[in-house]
């Protein structure tokens, strides 16, 4: 694997080849890419920056409000993953423990 | 890539920019109708020495030259504001890809299967000696996407504005930092795209090209996992 890229894997995972191998290409492009967080109609047009910010604002307000093993929150979850940067994500979660996030939770 | 002495776009890598080339052509075909008619006219009223001085006005002429050029441009209008709309419809997208602009080169992150996996790749430019004759436009690592797969790319930067494009594809998105940009592209071919970055972002601005395959699905997933 060159340095320049890097892989985060939980524990356990199987290698993508491995889990799809035996399939055919259009059985993979079913199964595969999965998620895409949805199209919301709150956010439109090019700029996404306060769809990434709101779902994570979502995802601490229902995790708070309803605990974290709460499953419905974890589609705040997936879609913030998906869309924000992981700098950003580092940047909130730092603020989170800090106490200076800039939204009241 | 654009060879020596090339004039035209470059073939297109995407379904978008195959619409974008008939439009230009369309486009383009109308252009130069008007214009030869323009230059015919120009030149003969210059050289035939005619002049008629009672011809202040003509009603005829002047409510056809209004109308004509008014029908012309709506049927430019139409396919222009078909495509515009096509390429904003994001609601299709399979796969998320973040790309990160830095000074000087591009990151970019891919998530997939419920964020199990997160790739992040950095694209750092080869130096001339490295770069086989193609200068400015290699990298070490380059980003590979599936083919025939609508693809949601997220456009930011860490530092500076940059602009992320590739040419071929038709796509081009400003890295504004603090801000995420989406674009959206589908690959039609396999083949390897280039690109540079087009927004001024400092002393190497020239020297961070985009690089990005297109595969099969199956070899995008080897290519996550390294194999």
């Amino acid at each position: 694997m060159s340095s320049g890229v890097e892989i985060t894997r939980p524990e356990g995972a199987i290698p993508l080849a491995q889990k799809y191998s035996g399939l055919s290409e259009e059985e993979v492009k079913k199964r595969i890419i999965a998620y895409n967080p949805p199209a919301d109609s709150r956010f439109p047009n090019q700029n996404q920056t306060k769809n990434c910010f709101q779902n994570y604002v979502d995802f601490q307000r229902c995790v708070r409000l309803r605990g974290e093993d709460y499953k419905p929150c974890q589609f705040f979850e997936r879609n913030y993953k998906f869309l924000c940067p992981t700098g950003w994500i580092e940047k909130w979660d730092e603020q989170l423990e800090n106490n200076t996030f800039p939204v009241k939770l | 890539m654009m060879s020596w002495c090339q004039l035209g776009f470059q073939d297109a890598g995407s379904y978008f920019m195959e619409e974008f080339i008939y439009f230009h052509d369309f486009t383009m075909m109308i252009i130069l109708g008007v214009l030869s008619y323009v230059v015919v006219f120009l030149v003969l009223g210059l050289v035939s020495g005619w002049v008629d001085s009672g011809f202040v006005e003509g009603q005829l002429i002047e409510f056809m030259w209004t109308i004509f050029p008014a029908l012309i441009l709506i049927q430019i209008a139409f396919p222009s504001l078909l495509l515009l709309y096509l390429i904003e419809d994001f609601s299709k997208s399979f796969l998320v890809c973040k790309v990160i602009g830095h000074q000087w080169y591009w990151s970019y992150e891919i998530k997939t299967e419920s964020a199990e996996i997160l790739a992040s790749v950095d694209c750092y430019m080869l130096p001339r000696e490295g770069a086989f004759g193609m200068r400015l436009l290699l990298t070490d690592e380059f980003l590979m996407l599936p083919i025939n797969v609508p693809v949601r790319i997220l456009v930011t930067s860490d530092d500076v504005i940059h602009s992320w494009t590739l040419p071929s594809l038709g796509i081009k998105g400003d890295a504004v930092p603090g801000r995420l940009n989406q674009l959206n592209v589908t690959l039609s071919r396999k083949a390897m795209f280039y690109g540079q970055c087009s927004e001024i972002c400092g002393a190497n601005h020239s020297f961070m090209p985009v690089m990005l395959m297109g595969v099969t699905s199956p070899q995008f997933f080897m290519w996550l996992d390294r194999l």
